[in-house]
């Protein structure tokens, strides 16, 4: 049997704790529980009076087709973003480490796109691709493409997820290039003296020992799919055409400010927010196990 | 197996010159040990030899053949690093096997291969765990069984040993002599460590601030030193120094001894070499020194002092146990023979 130490009892470390606590009472455990409360609830049209009504949003929402087709959107929007991004990153994060000169500047290059809030990284792709000023769609016409995401949901689509993954490519990077540089060079070069190219070398010996930062990255990156893209969706397209880049946080949004269901967006919140809770929890699993070799 | 000839060999970063004109025949077979100080250029000179630095300028030639522009694959070399560098997410097997994958051998013939150099090194139970589940003595062999199943002509080494302990380390050192031995692979070995260097090569080369002090044996260094470096880096205690002036076979101290010496016909300022072990006790010899500190070993006794009347250091190794307090004088002598002189300005030997 262990012997418990017994601390003589203090306030002092209850004093510590006491901001942090504070901090996630305030900014998540009330509104979590506001949202929680909410998704019971259904207002009348008038907005005057609400009704608890238990699961009916939830039920609502599980028989809703809308809302299923923006679940399958969200899906492909995230996954393609977190490949797209990390994919890109991890490029770089390659070259970059083969760089000797203007290493650092080339570093800040890279890292400055994180730096960019999410709207304004937004408002960059659309002047960039304005159907009638914008300088890529002038490029796009001569290759006989004619673009206009106004119109075009897949194009809407497109130019949403290549917003939201170039923003995400800075952090990735730094992340990837961290992970290479940890790896011991000796490694590298026993592998080169073993006769590996640099192609074998970085799918067999590289790419295997950054694995825990691939995983880590996922996780981080379907997270910011679903959530953070928010201000960049609502710059770019407002999850338009129709509906076609409307991802569930886009929704959320549209349906209880827009669309004022408080009720149903409530719902839509909490499912979010259980979505994000099982993503955290896959990743502490995978981060503890698979990722010790 | 193969010869290895470095040719007017310079390594420079940048402008900074670090390896100076090295030249050196390596035969086939042998097993040559570069030794020097850290920071002298041992691992940039072997590394140059890897294929893992470029050139700056002169040749390197393995098996006749100049290998200057070849990647380190097409060396047909093996390396053991200082810190294994085994790939940590592949078993040991897979380990060993890596480089043989990647030259299409036959599953079969990887197995066959892997398997006789993990009885000669005797890892076989080991074959199937990671290298994090292995302890350092365990990942040297693995790291020395990865280069053996390559068959390779030469094989390299960068300080394969100094991360272990010292006696696993004595240990591990008879076992790469006799594995090299038993192989023929001509073999190059990186230390700082001059007794690992002295028990394991065929021929030492002494480097020093990139240049190549000596290359011969280990008894032509430890008999005739080419220069006050390696004079005091070879041998342990360390050689002591006196400065004297020398004419016509007789050296004198700074303290007006006189030390006879086989070099005739040589007059003025020189620094006089006599080694710890050479020094004889005598009641009647020259040397004498006031002897401040004894150190028992056992097997010999160190008495460590200074020249009597001046305040050079000097250190004297006598076998078996010699009762000896401190402030006490002891007088020495020593086989002419045995006496080294150095050029005081260029610290060259001088010629016996
Ligand atoms: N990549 C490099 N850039 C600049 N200088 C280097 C580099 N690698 C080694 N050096 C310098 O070359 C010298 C020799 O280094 P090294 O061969 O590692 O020494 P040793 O192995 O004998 O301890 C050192 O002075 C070191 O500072
Ligand atoms: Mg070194």
């Amino acid at each position: 049997m262990l012997k418990r130490v017994h601390f003589p009892s203090s306030p002092l470390p209850y004093l510590l704790v006491a901001p942090q606590l504070a901090i996630t009472l305030i900014f998540f455990i009330w509104p979590a529980s506001q949202a929680m409360y909410q998704s019971f609830l259904i207002e009348d049209a008038f907005g005057l009076g609400s009704e608890f009504v238990w699961f009916e949003n939830f039920q609502v929402l599980w028989e809703d087709s809308h809302y299923h087709a923006a679940f399958w959107r969200t899906a492909v929007f995230s996954v393609l973003v977190a490949a797209l991004s990390m994919g890109f990153a991890l490029i770089l994060a390659g070259f970059a480490q083969r760089v000797v000169r203007g290493a650092m500047f080339y570093r800040t290059l890279l890292i400055w796109p994180y730096a960019i809030a999410p709207v304004l990284a937004g408002a960059l792709w659309v002047f960039m691709f304005n159907p009638t000023l914008g300088i890529l769609t002038y490029f796009l016409k001569h290759l006989g493409i004619t673009w206009n995401h106004y119109l075009n949901g897949g194009q809407a689509m497109t130019l949403v997820i290549l917003a939201a993954a170039w923003k995400q490519v800075a952090y990735n990077f730094l992340f990837y290039l961290a992970a290479m540089q940890s790896i011991p060079n000796s490694v590298i070069e026993a592998a080169a003296i073993d006769g590996a190219g640099p192609g074998r070398r970085f799918w067999t010996i590289i790419f295997p020992l950054i694995s825990p930062t691939t995983f880590f990255l996922l996780v981080i990156n379907m997270v910011y799919a679903f959530f953070e893209t928010f201000g960049i969706i609502h710059a770019v397209t407002q999850g338009g055409p129709g509906s076609s880049t409307t991802i569930l946080v886009y929704k959320v949004f549209n349906d209880g400010f827009v669309g004022l269901d408080l009720g149903g967006s409530a719902a839509q919140s909490v499912i979010l927010m259980v979505l994000v809770i099982a993503m955290t929890v896959v990743q502490f699993r995978y981060v503890e196990r698979k990722v010790e070799y | 197996m193969a010869d290895i000839k470095l040719t007017d060999l310079t390594k420079s970063y940048g402008p900074t010159e670090v390896l100076h004109h090295i030249e050196g025949d390596i035969n086939d077979g042998e097993f040559i040990v570069i030794v020097g100080p850290s920071g002298c250029g041992k691992s940039t000179l072997l590394r140059m030899v890897a294929g893992l630095e470029t050139v700056s300028s002169g040749e390197i030639q393995i098996g006749g053949k100049r290998v200057n522009e070849l990647e380190p694959s097409a060396r047909d070399i093996a390396m053991v690093f200082q810190n294994y560098a085994l790939y940590p997410h592949m078993s040991v097997r897979e380990n060993m096997a890596y480089g043989l994958k990647i030259r299409k051998l036959s599953k079969a013939e990887i197995n066959r291969r892997v398997e006789e150099a993990a009885d000669i090194l005797e890892i076989r139970e080991y074959l199937d765990r990671k290298p994090r589940q292995l302890s350092g003595g365990q990942r040297q062999r693995v790291a020395m069984g990865r280069a053996i199943v390559r068959d390779p002509q030469v094989f390299l080494f960068d300080e394969p040993l100094s991360n272990l302990d010292a006696k696993l380390r004595v240990q591990m050192r008879l076992e790469i002599r006799k594995l090299q031995q038993r192989l023929g692979v001509t073999s190059i070995y990186v230390t700082h460590d001059q007794v690992e260097a002295m028990t394991l090569g065929d021929r030492l080369m002494v480097l020093n601030g990139g240049y190549v002090e000596q290359f011969g044996t280990p008894i032509e260094l430890y008999d005739r030193p080419a220069s006050v470096f390696v004079a005091g880096f070879i041998g342990s205690p360390a050689m002591n120094f006196v400065p004297a002036t020398s004419d016509n076979g007789v050296a004198t101290l700074p303290n007006d001894a006189q030390v006879s010496t086989s070099l005739g016909g040589h007059s003025g300022s020189v620094l006089i070499g006599l080694r710890p072990e050479h020094l004889i006790p005598d009641d009647a010899g020259a040397i004498s020194i006031d002897v401040e500190m004894v150190e028992q070993l056992g097997a010999n006794t160190l008495l460590h002092g200074t020249l009597s009347g001046t305040d050079h250091a000097m250190v004297a190794s006598v076998a078996g146990h010699v009762t000896a307090d401190g402030d006490s004088q002891h007088r020495f002598r020593i086989a002419p023979d045995l006496v080294h002189l150095f050029d005081l300005q260029t610290e060259k030997r001088l010629a016996i």
